[in-house]
């Protein structure tokens, strides 16, 4: 039983830390390399706003997301912007940015196990027979309130449908009169601020720490990957089967293996069915 | 208001030594032959220069094996158009392999080293084959994974020595011939490069990067090519990694660091893609100034980036590319 109850938490919380990726991946078409660093970024404005700055949480949270949100939006409108275009560009500079705030931080002494965040909601309650602690329930709330919130914004609000106008055909959305660039930034923001988001639900949880941002990364390329590149509804359900086979990996083998599970999973659909499971990219825009 | 435009002429002796009359006249083979010269005859005194400086003979030795990695990235980044961002998987491998081969079979170095290169090389094409029939990011995001895939197996099994690694390798027999095996390593391999790219199979492979459906129209299995490619920079980069294990005699998890992907990718960028001798340059560049820079730790990563960066958005064509327009070409400013 806790098998399930930890396997949809788990799971929920692998969804929220890939949306941003996957969000930003089907709009702008850039793989956002930099999508880990932006997590744990936001996890250490929390920390500072909280404990440098003395604010109140939930302001230093708010804070924090918006102050990741802007970094990621100008991380589009000031560099990748001009190299639109050049795929290989592309994939370094991202690369490289996100490995330059992590690293930043590193030697900026984020390191050892100083640097915690305080759950909103102690105390813990049975579900299904298993005791699981408020800040998780929590995450899944949200998580599905996150869902809920993005599927209404792009079905009915104007520029959710001009986003998935981009998404879907970004030439005959330009000629519709819609700003790609513009859209690009606006996705680059709701991404950064959905890996924010994920953040301060998350790392409340553990101890913040850089190599979260690297696994952080990982694990939402190969959610993606799996998913189908840029399909979110696809995105959800391989969270979903990532999400278990990682707690049935740490119940029946060791946690050092979940990595290699994630990887093993990019390699089987690669060769199996590279589009992904819900992959909407045409076959011969993908094998070669 | 007198507009202006800038306009760039071939200089004259460019022209004339071109062809085949290059042959006419000393001067002009010197003007040919003159950077390629500089370039081979500088790295073989270096070590002679650098005598009563032994640790900047092993910063020489260091470089040599990032400029090997470099130009393995540069040709499978702006030739075949594959992005490489764990070229640490290829040293890792590579300097596991040799430790194998030269601790637990007892074979000595200078076979131990080409095996490895071989084996290296092998493993990592099979490792890479899922993702080289298809295009777009998935073969950056696979390389990305393998070098932390790595660690994680190695610690998690605690094989191969696990986190102590693997130590007792052999050392090279003399300092002198740890500096030219390496330096001549680097040589052979960026002038065979830049050979291979301008034969017919560069040109198949140039189209696959541009129009990878037009080379298949032509029927050319494209992957089996791609495959071909991944041999030959693994293979590349796993005698780099072989040759830095014999360095340090010990093989070990740092072997699948963070700087073995990410300073080649700088180099490549600062240095200017697609030519081989800017990626040497690049790596040239930046391994000294990571050795000034060593009092900053991990910040050095951050400053490789920012200059990536830096360049991939307002200089990329890199410096070799603009250094060569300096010497074969003036500029003037003509009036419309």
């Amino acid at each position: 039983m806790d098998i399930l109850v930890y396997g949809i938490i788990n799971s929920v919380s692998l969804s929220l830390l890939s949306l941003g990726f996957t969000l930003v991946y089907s709009i702008s078409r850039l793989p956002n390399f930099a999508h880990g660093a932006l997590y744990i970024t936001t996890g250490y404005f929390i920390w500072q706003f909280l404990n440098g700055l003395g604010l109140s949480y939930p302001l230093a949270i708010m804070l924090g997301i918006a102050l990741t949100s802007l970094i990621g939006a100008m991380m589009y409108r000031l560099i990748l912007i001009r190299i639109r275009g050049m795929e290989i560009s592309e994939i370094i500079a991202t690369y490289a940015i996100g490995l330059a705030i992590i690293e930043g931080l590193r030697w900026g002494g984020l390191r050892g196990t100083t640097f915690t965040l305080p759950s909103f909601a102690s105390g813990s309650r049975d579900i299904l027979g298993v005791s699981v602690d408020d800040q998780r329930l929590l995450v899944v709330v949200v998580g599905f309130a996150v869902f809920a919130l993005l599927h209404l914004f792009v079905h009915l609000t104007r520029n959710g449908l001009a986003l998935r106008g981009i998404a879907q055909d970004e030439r005959a959305a330009m000629m519709l009169g819609i700003d790609s660039d513009r859209m690009a930034i606006v996705s680059f923001a709701i991404g950064s601020s959905l890996a924010g988001l994920s953040a301060a639900l998350i790392l409340p949880l553990g101890n913040i720490v850089v190599e979260a941002g690297y696994t952080v990364l990982l694990f939402s390329i190969a959610v993606c990957v799996i998913g189908g590149l840029g399909s979110w509804t696809g995105a959800i359900i391989a969270s979903f089967l990532i999400g278990f086979a990682q707690i049935l990996t740490e119940k029946f083998l060791s946690a050092h293996f979940q990595m290699v599970i994630a990887l093993l999973a990019i390699i089987i659909t690669l060769l199996i069915k590279p589009s992904g499971i819900l992959g909407r990219q045409k076959e011969l825009e993908e094998r070669v | 208001m007198e507009v202006r435009r800038k306009e760039r002429i071939d200089r004259g002796i460019k022209v004339r030594s071109e062809g085949i009359y290059v042959v006419s006249s000393l001067k002009e083979m010197l003007y040919v032959a003159g950077p390629r010269l500089f370039l081979i005859v500088g790295l073989l005194l270096l070590p002679l220069v650098l005598e009563m400086a032994p640790y900047w003979k092993r910063v020489v030795n260091i470089m040599c094996v990032y400029g090997l990695l470099a130009i393995s990235f540069d040709f499978l980044a702006n030739i075949v158009g594959l992005v490489c961002l764990g070229g640490a998987m290829f040293i890792g491998v590579g300097g596991y392999m040799t430790a194998i081969f030269n601790v637990y079979l007892h074979c000595p170095v200078y076979l131990a080293i080409p095996l490895a290169g071989l084996s290296g090389a092998f493993i990592c094409t099979i490792l890479l084959l899922p993702c080289l029939s298809l295009r777009g990011v998935y073969f950056a995001i696979v390389t990305l994974m393998y070098p932390l895939l790595f660690t994680r197996i190695i610690e998690a099994l605690n094989i191969l020595g696990g986190t102590n690694g693997i130590t007792g390798l052999d050392s090279f027999p003399n300092p002198y011939l740890e500096n030219y095996v390496i330096i001549i390593l680097l040589l052979v391999f960026m002038f065979g490069l830049r050979r291979l790219v301008d034969e017919d199979i560069g040109l198949v492979l140039r189209g696959i990067k541009d129009n990878d459906q037009s080379v298949r129209a032509s029927g050319i299995n494209v992957t089996h090519l791609k495959a071909l490619a991944v041999f030959i920079a693994s293979f590349i980069g796993c005698l780099g990694g072989a040759y830095l294990a014999h360095l340090y005699m010990w093989a070990g998890l740092s072997l699948f660091a963070l700087d073995f992907s990410i300073i080649p990718i700088a180099a490549v960028t600062i240095g200017g893609g697609g030519s081989m001798m800017g990626a040497v340059l690049g790596t040239f560049i930046l391994v000294p100034l990571s050795e000034f820079l060593r009092f900053f730790g991990t910040f050095r990563i951050v400053i490789y980036c920012l200059i990536l960066t830096g360049f991939i958005v307002f200089k990329s064509e890199g410096l070799l590319t603009y250094f060569a327009r300096k010497y074969d070409q003036f500029e003037r400013w003509a009036k419309i």
